[in-house]
C-alpha cells in the first residue's frame, strides 16, 4: 500500500480503516448503477455466447459452442463440410483496415494542426482549442449526416463538379469504403488533436533550437527531436481514434448504407434479422478483446514513456 | 536570438513547412460540413444542395411534426434525469477517490467508473439489450426507466472526470479549518467543500446532459417500441428521403451542444 517505514499507531490504523470505509460508501451508488447497467451486462453477455439461439431471437437456455464456432467458421448445410467464415473474416479485416487507415489519416492531419495550435501565442491557444472542442462535443450522428450531405450524389461536391463541367454524371461516393474512411476521419479527428496538443504544449523549444544549432535539417529536427518528445501524445491520440473506429456503428451504417458492414453492424445484424444472439454476443466479446489488447499496448507504452520523461 | 524585429522576418525555430497549411485545411474540413448543414436548414427550397432563398419554414415544419415533438420531449426527460443521477453519484464517487491515502480496491473503482469510456458503445448496447430483454419479459414493464438507467451509467464517467479534476486542485486546509471550528462533517461539506466544488459539478452535469442528449447507439438498442429520442428518430429518418427538416433538427441540437460547451469552457477558464 504505502512505502512508509515507521510503525503506525493503533489509532492511525483505525483512522485509515475508517477513511477507507467512508470512501467505499461514497463510491457505492456509482458502483451499483455501473454494475447493473455496464459491468454486469457484459458478464451476462459472456454467458449468453454459450447458449443456443432461439427461433425468433433470444436464446434457449441450453449449452452450445455454435456461437463461438460461427465467429470464425461456417458449416455447409448440405455437405456438412467446415470452412472458414469468409463473410465474417472479411468484415473483421475491413474493420481493422479502415480503423488503421482512419488512425493514420487523423495523425497526418492532426499532428500539424496540434503543432500549429501549440505554437500560437499563449492567449490565442484557447480559441483554437475551442474550435477543436466544438466539433468534438457535437452529436456524432449530426456530423455523420453533415458529411453525408457533402458527398451525396446530389451533394455539394458533385453539384459543384457538374456545374463547372468537370464531370458529366455525379461520382458515387456514398456507400463505399472510402465514404466510411472519410466519415470516420472527420468524426474522430478531434480525438487525435486534443491529446497531441496536450503533449506538444509541454514541448521545450530550446531543444529544437539546439537541434538547428547543430545543423540539423527541419526534417531531422521533426524526426529526431519533436516526434520522440511528443510520442506519448501520438500513442494516446492513435488509441483514442483506433478504438472507437473499430467499434463504429453509426458512421458505417449511414455512410456504408448497410452493404459495407463493419464489426458493429455485423453485431447489430445478429440481434436483428440474423436472430442469432449467441453469435452476436460472441462477436461483441471478440471486439472487446481486440480493444483490450490495444488498451494494454497503450498502458504499457504510457508507463515506459512516463519513466523516461517524468 | 537577436532583437525581435529582425528575428521575426528570419528563421523561426517554431515553424515547420506545410504545417500551417495542413492546419488550415483541417479547420476547413472540420467546419465546412457543419456550416453547410446549418446554412441549408434555412433554405426555402427542399434541396440540400441548391440555395433557393432564406426561410425558417423547415424549423416550423419540424416543430409541427408530432413525431419530432414526442422525440424531443423524451430526449429532454431522459437527459435531465440521467444528468441529475449521474452527477450526484459521480460527485460522491469523486469525493471517495480523491484527496485520500491510496486504499485497497481503488484501482478497481477507477476501472469500473471509467468502463463506459473504454468498452465500445455497441458492446455495452447489445449487453444491455440482452439483460433488459430478460427483465422486460419477467416484469412486463416497458417504460423509460431502462433508458434512464442505461444513460445514467453511461454518463457517470463524463460527470466524474471534471468533478475529480476540480477536487484534485483543491487542498483540504479549509475543511480542516472548518473541522477545527467544530463544524460537523456535513456542515463542512455543505458550507466549504460544495461551494468550492460547484464549478466542477456544474461542468460535469452539463457534460452528462449533452452526452445523454446525443446518445444514439445505446438508446437504439435499449428502447422499447415507440420510444424514439431525437437521435434515434434521426437515424431512422436517414434511410428515407431527407428533407431540410433534418438540418433544422440537427442545427437545433448543435446549438444546444455549442452553448453547453461554451459554458463549460468559461467555467473552466475562471478556475485558472
Amino acid at each position: 500500500m504505502t512505502t512508509e517505514q515507521y510503525q503506525l499507531s493503533a489509532t492511525e490504523v483505525k483512522v485509515q480503516q475508517q477513511q477507507a470505509k467512508r470512501n467505499w460508501l461514497l463510491c457505492t451508488p456509482a458502483l451499483i448503477i455501473l454494475g447493473v447497467a455496464a459491468s454486469g451486462p457484459l458478464l451476462v453477455m459472456f454467458y449468453y455466447s454459450f447458449l443456443t439461439p432461439g427461433n425468433y431471437g433470444g436464446v434457449e437456455f441450453e449449452f452450445s459452442s455454435q456461437g463461438w464456432f460461427k465467429v470464425f467458421f461456417n458449416k455447409d448445410i448440405f455437405t456438412d463440410s467446415v470452412g472458414i467464415a469468409d463473410a465474417h473474416l472479411s468484415i473483421f479485416w475491413r474493420s481493422i483496415r479502415l480503423s488503421t487507415m482512419t488512425t493514420l489519416v487523423c495523425l497526418i492531419i492532426g499532428f500539424p494542426t496540434a503543432y500549429f495550435i501549440a505554437t500560437r501565442p499563449q492567449k490565442d491557444r484557447n480559441f483554437w482549442l475551442f474550435m477543436v472542442t466544438i466539433p468534438f462535443w457535437t452529436n456524432l450522428l449530426i456530423r455523420t449526416f453533415a458529411i453525408m450531405e457533402v458527398i451525396r450524389n446530389k451533394g455539394i461536391i458533385n453539384n459543384v463538379l457538374t456545374s463547372i463541367d468537370i464531370i458529366d454524371a455525379p461520382i458515387q461516393m456514398l456507400y463505399t469504403d472510402a465514404a466510411i474512411l472519410v466519415g470516420m476521419t472527420y468524426v474522430y479527428l478531434p480525438l487525435m488533436i486534443l491529446p497531441l496538443y496536450a503533449s506538444m504544449e509541454k514541448l521545450d523549444f530550446n531543444l529544437i533550437e539546439a537541434g538547428y544549432d547543430l545543423y540539423a535539417t527541419r526534417f531531422r529536427v521533426l524526426k529526431q527531436v519533436i516526434i520522440p518528445l511528443v510520442k506519448p501524445g501520438v500513442v494516446a491520440g492513435s488509441i483514442l481514434v483506433f478504438i472507437p473506429s473499430l467499434g463504429a456503428f453509426v458512421t458505417p451504417r449511414v455512410l456504408g448504407g448497410g452493404k459495407r458492414m463493419m464489426l458493429g453492424n455485423l453485431i447489430e445484424l445478429q440481434f436483428g434479422q440474423g436472430r442469432n444472439w449467441p453469435l452476436g454476443a460472441a462477436l461483441s466479446i471478440t471486439l472487446l478483446f481486440i480493444v483490450m489488447v490495444a488498451l494494454l499496448f497503450y498502458v504499457k507504452n504510457a508507463q515506459k514513456s512516463g519513466l523516461k520523461y517524468d | 536570438m537577436t532583437s525581435p524585429v529582425t528575428s521575426k522576418a528570419q528563421f523561426s525555430v517554431r515553424k515547420l513547412p506545410g504545417f500551417t497549411l495542413i492546419a488550415i485545411f483541417c479547420f476547413v474540413l472540420l467546419y465546412v460540413p457543419i456550416l453547410t448543414l446549418v446554412l441549408y436548414s434555412f433554405n426555402s427550397g427542399s434541396s440540400l444542395a441548391l440555395w433557393e432563398g432564406f426561410s425558417i419554414k423547415w424549423y416550423y415544419s419540424a416543430w409541427q411534426n408530432k413525431a419530432v415533438q414526442e422525440a424531443t420531449g423524451l430526449s429532454i426527460v431522459i437527459a435531465l434525469q440521467a444528468a441529475l443521477y449521474a452527477t450526484v453519484v459521480a460527485t460522491m464517487a469523486a469525493l471517495g477517490t480523491t484527496r485520500t491515502r491510496p486504499y485497497r480496491g481503488q484501482t478497481a473503482i477507477y476501472t469500473i467508473i471509467n468502463q463506459p469510456l473504454m468498452v465500445p458503445e455497441i458492446v455495452t448496447a447489445v449487453a444491455l439489450l440482452i439483460c433488459f430483454a430478460v427483465v422486460k419479459e419477467i416484469t412486463q414493464y416497458r417504460g423509460i426507466t431502462y433508458l434512464v438507467l442505461a444513460h445514467t451509467a453511461f454518463c457517470i464517467p463524463f460527470a466524474y472526470l471534471p468533478i475529480r479534476a476540480r477536487l484534485e486542485g483543491m487542498n483540504n486546509l479549509l475543511e480542516t479549518a472548518a473541522a477545527d471550528l467544530y463544524a460537523t462533517p456535513w456542515r463542512s461539506f455543505r458550507y466549504v467543500t460544495l461551494p468550492l466544488l460547484w464549478p466542477g459539478i456544474l461542468a460535469g452535469a452539463m457534460l452528462a446532459f449533452v452526452i445523454s442528449l446525443d446518445d444514439v447507439v445505446i438508446t437504439e438498442f435499449v428502447k422499447s417500441a415507440g420510444q424514439d429520442t431525437l437521435p434515434t428518430y434521426m437515424l431512422g429518418q436517414l434511410r428515407r428521403v431527407i428533407t431540410p427538416e433534418m438540418n433544422a433538427i440537427s442545427t437545433a441540437l448543435l446549438a444546444i451542444s455549442v452553448v453547453m460547451v461554451s459554458l463549460i469552457f468559461i467555467l473552466n477558464r475562471k478556475k485558472t
